[in-house]
């Protein structure tokens, strides 16, 4: 096994005191890192890009690469405890991770998401050790259409679901596509939307700035209104008895996290996908998929475990872009190819052949950074629990200041914080009217990546449609996605049906 | 426990006066005062792109600025959204930002952004990126005469992948169309890595990325540059031809300068005027530049701006060639 010796080379590169030293400091910085909202994955790696000067490639890339896993395990914490989305790769995780947490049960919630996180890790790892350079080649293979095609499955998992009200959920996909839409296109290099040279809308509506505020202010609003002035808002406790029985029922959330781990993977190693739409689309399969679809929403373990694991998974399957095509992944991996080409490493398909150390090293520094960010984030689970039991009246301005800060901290722009206000109470007036709010942050997302692969596929066939069916990668992926569509309206033809048969 | 707390506050208190002192010393020349904004008009993974963040740690490394420099990247509609970022930053001391050719055609293709780079603030051009003509290894093509031969037999089904609308890919492969007389489909794509990607992918037929974006997958052996739009033969690809000497005397590079904010003060331009300068000298973009096959002086005032105002009446000149202004 020529993989093995490789790994275990890797082991021994990996457990030298300095990197191992330097997976333990990253893990822990990169948790902190991830726990803050608005600050993510993304700035860690870059704002400590240049310490990386100090260690040998070796190392800086080891260091770089727990804050990377670190701050995907920190994710889901805020978006547990707060509600608001640590990083953008965390948004799935508040769907059911806060309302699990209104009910009591953060605790099993974190240790949830610490384990999916742990174990979609761990997958990925061993996915990208068995399979790296197959796999590149499949990233290869994706091109504007195989793209379009991915990003209608995205879609589909989440229109396809049965119990939403599917007029609703149709109105909150293209309200967030409208919006996605807004700024500068790429493939014309005219203004979109901008309402009349507004400034701030010509970079368009990041993603965050939504998810903020319609999570984290939103949240707050609908907070204030039902909990009508208690100030205790959740009676959280841990003990070790309570984390003990958290980890013996965590067997019914298995199959979400091996369907988050290898989609997360799959979805990952896609060149301009990423963590993001990876664990998003992992909730909406792990909801298509579930015995009991309804309850996710409302507190479902299974809909903290399938993001989770998705997007520590898609963490490891970007970086496959990014070592062996010199193709960032994800915008962390972005900035890890920045570090490489200043390290003097050249990524590409020569990496694995001419730079073995560094390549293992690393893959053997994802399987201890990933032991490392579980038992950290275990160990602080009492601490983050605490938290929950602040007053409201002290919580609530606390969750104000993050959100601010957080929409304010990536582009500096306070355009973004008004639209964050304005999102948060327009989010809030939606959830009273019982509009999904998750299909409009996937559309938001997805919307991008979805139309520009659209027009560039159209483009290079001539405007037939076509061409999603005729190439072998795209074509299946299609197919089901179109079934996915359609699968909702063969069930309410068939509820007719079978309400005249019954009359 | 008091002496502890003394002994642990009294260095504090004298360090801090002590910097406090050092900085009063230091008032007489400009210094950022807080992190400087470093735009980029590019995507992410783009030779634009780790061009800017290879100077970002060469600036760390040697402690070339005592405020750090923070990439942004603003890829949106061919560089209109850095160009106006920072036209609407006029007069800010801490926006500057790492430009392509782009700088000089989309503002001429957009006239309603109401920019004019002539107002920019010239810190320096730290090198000028070459152009080749790639395809396929699989495609079997060795040279531009099979090149012209295979695009003119596929027509307007030949593909030809590049980084935005009107901007310089997209002049290059008009120039080949016009050249040859061929028929070749032009696709925008989001940054110079994704279009290598898509030649290396086979989802496009040719490409004519710089060496930097192409390297990883020429080394590999996947795909081959055919010729260059260089007045001489590059030293990384010997065997490439110029298009000079395959008589169509057609010479384009990509300039990779850093500017300021329109109206930056005197002393803010002058230093960081004074910070590339620097980073242009150091042994990292030395051989940088060599490794990615770079070119060019390093020019900076009076010159940058004049070397500006030629490349843009030249770009005026090929996007009235090509209808496009």
């Amino acid at each position: 096994m020529e993989v093995l010796d490789h790994l275990i080379q890797g082991f021994a590169i990996a457990l030298q005191p300095m990197n191992l030293g330097l997976v333990i400091f990253g893990c822990a910085l990169g948790l902190f890192i991830g726990a803050m909202p608005g600050l993510g994955s993304v700035n860690g790696v870059a704002i400590l890009l240049p310490m990386t000067f100090l260690v040998p490639p070796t190392g800086a890339i080891i260091f770089l690469a727990a804050i990377y896993y670190g701050a995907m395990y920190g994710g889901a914490i805020s978006s547990i405890m707060l509600g608001i989305p640590g990083a953008s790769t965390a948004v799935a995780t508040t769907f059911d991770g806060r309302p699990m947490a209104m009910q009591g049960l953060a605790d099993k919630a974190l240790i949830t998401a610490a384990t999916a996180s742990f174990i979609g890790g761990t997958i990925s790892v061993i996915l990208f050790t068995l399979f790296a350079p197959p796999l590149a080649a499949v990233a290869l293979a994706f091109g504007a259409a195989e793209e379009f095609a991915l990003m209608m499955l995205a879609f589909a998992t989440f229109i396809g679901l049965g119990g939403d009200d599917i007029p609703k959920t149709l109105f909150s996909i293209f309200i967030g596509l409208v919006f996605s839409a807004v700024g500068l296109d790429i493939i014309s290099g005219q203004p979109r939307l901008i309402f009349g040279d507004i400034p701030g809308f010509l970079h368009g509506i990041n993603f965050l700035v939504l998810a903020i505020g319609i999570y984290g202010i939103g949240e707050m609003l609908w907070t204030i209104e039902s909990s009508k002035g208690d100030v205790q808002i959740s009676q959280a406790t841990v003990t070790v008895r309570r984390i003990i029985d958290d980890l013996r029922t965590l067997k019914e959330t298995f199959k979400s996290v091996i369907v988050g781990s290898f989609l997360g993977y799959f979805v990952g190693i896609l060149p301009a996908a990423g963590a993001t739409p990876g664990s998003l689309m992992a909730y909406g399969v792990a909801k298509t998929l579930s015995k009991d679809p309804d309850s996710f929403g409302k507190g479902n373990p299974e809909g903290v475990a399938a993001p989770e694991s998705a997007n520590n998974a898609a963490s490891t399957g970007s970086m496959l872009p990014m070592l062996t095509l010199g193709i960032p992944g994800s915008p962390t991996t972005a900035i890890l190819l920045g570090g490489m080409v200043i390290w003097g490493l050249e990524p590409g398909p020569m990496l694995f052949v001419e730079h073995q150390e560094f390549v293992w090293g690393l893959i053997a520094s994802l399987y201890a950074a990933n032991l490392f960010s579980l038992l950290i984030n275990v160990a602080f689970i009492p601490a983050f629990i605490w938290v929950l039991r602040l007053p409201f009246t002290v919580l609530a301005p606390i969750i104000f200041v993050l959100c601010i800060v957080g929409g304010y901290a990536p582009t500096q722009d306070m355009h973004d914080v008004w639209l964050i206000l304005i999102f948060g109470v327009v989010g809030y007036l939606m959830r009273k009217l019982e509009y999904p709010l998750a299909p409009a942050v996937l559309a938001i997302v997805l919307g991008p990546l979805a139309e520009t692969s659209l027009r560039q596929a159209l483009l290079i066939s001539n405007g037939s449609l076509m061409v999603f069916f005729e190439r072998p990668i795209s074509a299946p992926i299609m197919v089901v996605a179109l079934v996915l569509f359609v699968l909702p309206l063969l069930k309410l033809i068939k509820d007719r049906v079978g309400a005249r048969g019954a009359a | 426990m008091k002496t502890l707390c003394k002994t642990a506050v009294l260095p504090a208190v004298l360090a801090a006066i002590a910097a406090w002192a050092f900085s009063g010393a230091a008032l007489a020349a400009w210094e950022p005062k807080k992190p400087v904004d470093f735009v980029i008009m590019a995507g992410k993974g783009g030779g634009a792109d780790k061009m800017a963040r290879l100077m970002q740690s060469i600036i760390e490394k040697h402690k070339l600025a005592s405020k750090p420099f923070i990439p942004i990247n603003k890829p949106g509609g061919s560089g209109a959204e850095a160009l106006v970022h920072l036209k609407q930053k006029a007069g800010d001391d801490h926006t500057i930002m790492v430009t392509l050719n782009s700088f000089y055609t989309t503002p001429l293709r957009q006239p309603g952004l109401g920019v004019d780079v002539m107002t920019f603030s010239p810190i320096g051009r730290m090198a000028e990126d070459t152009f080749l003509l790639w395809v396929h290894k699989d495609s079997g093509i060795k040279n531009v005469e099979d090149f012209v031969k295979a695009a003119k037999s596929a027509g307007n089904n030949w593909i030809m992948a590049g980084t935005g609308k009107g901007q310089e890919d997209q002049l290059l492969t008009n120039f080949l169309n016009k050249a040859y007389g061929l028929d070749m489909k032009y696709i925008p794509f989001k940054g110079g890595g994704r279009v290598a990607k898509e030649l290396a992918g086979k989802h496009a037929n040719s490409t004519v990325n710089n060496p930097s974006e192409q390297l990883g997958f020429y080394e590999a052996g996947n795909t081959v540059p055919l010729a260059a739009f260089t007045p001489d033969r590059l030293p990384l690809f010997k065997n490439a031809p110029t298009f000079r000497e395959l008589g169509k005397d057609f010479v384009y590079f990509m300039q990779r300068s850093v500017v300021g904010a329109p109206g930056m003060s005197k002393e803010a331009e002058d230093y960081y005027r004074n910070v590339f300068k620097k980073v242009y000298q150091t042994d990292e973009w030395q051989g940088y530049m060599k490794k990615k096959s770079l070119q060019g002086e390093f020019l900076t005032g009076g010159d940058l701006k004049s070397y500006w105002q030629r490349e843009k009446d030249n770009h005026q000149k090929m996007l009235k060639d090509i209808g496009e202004i």
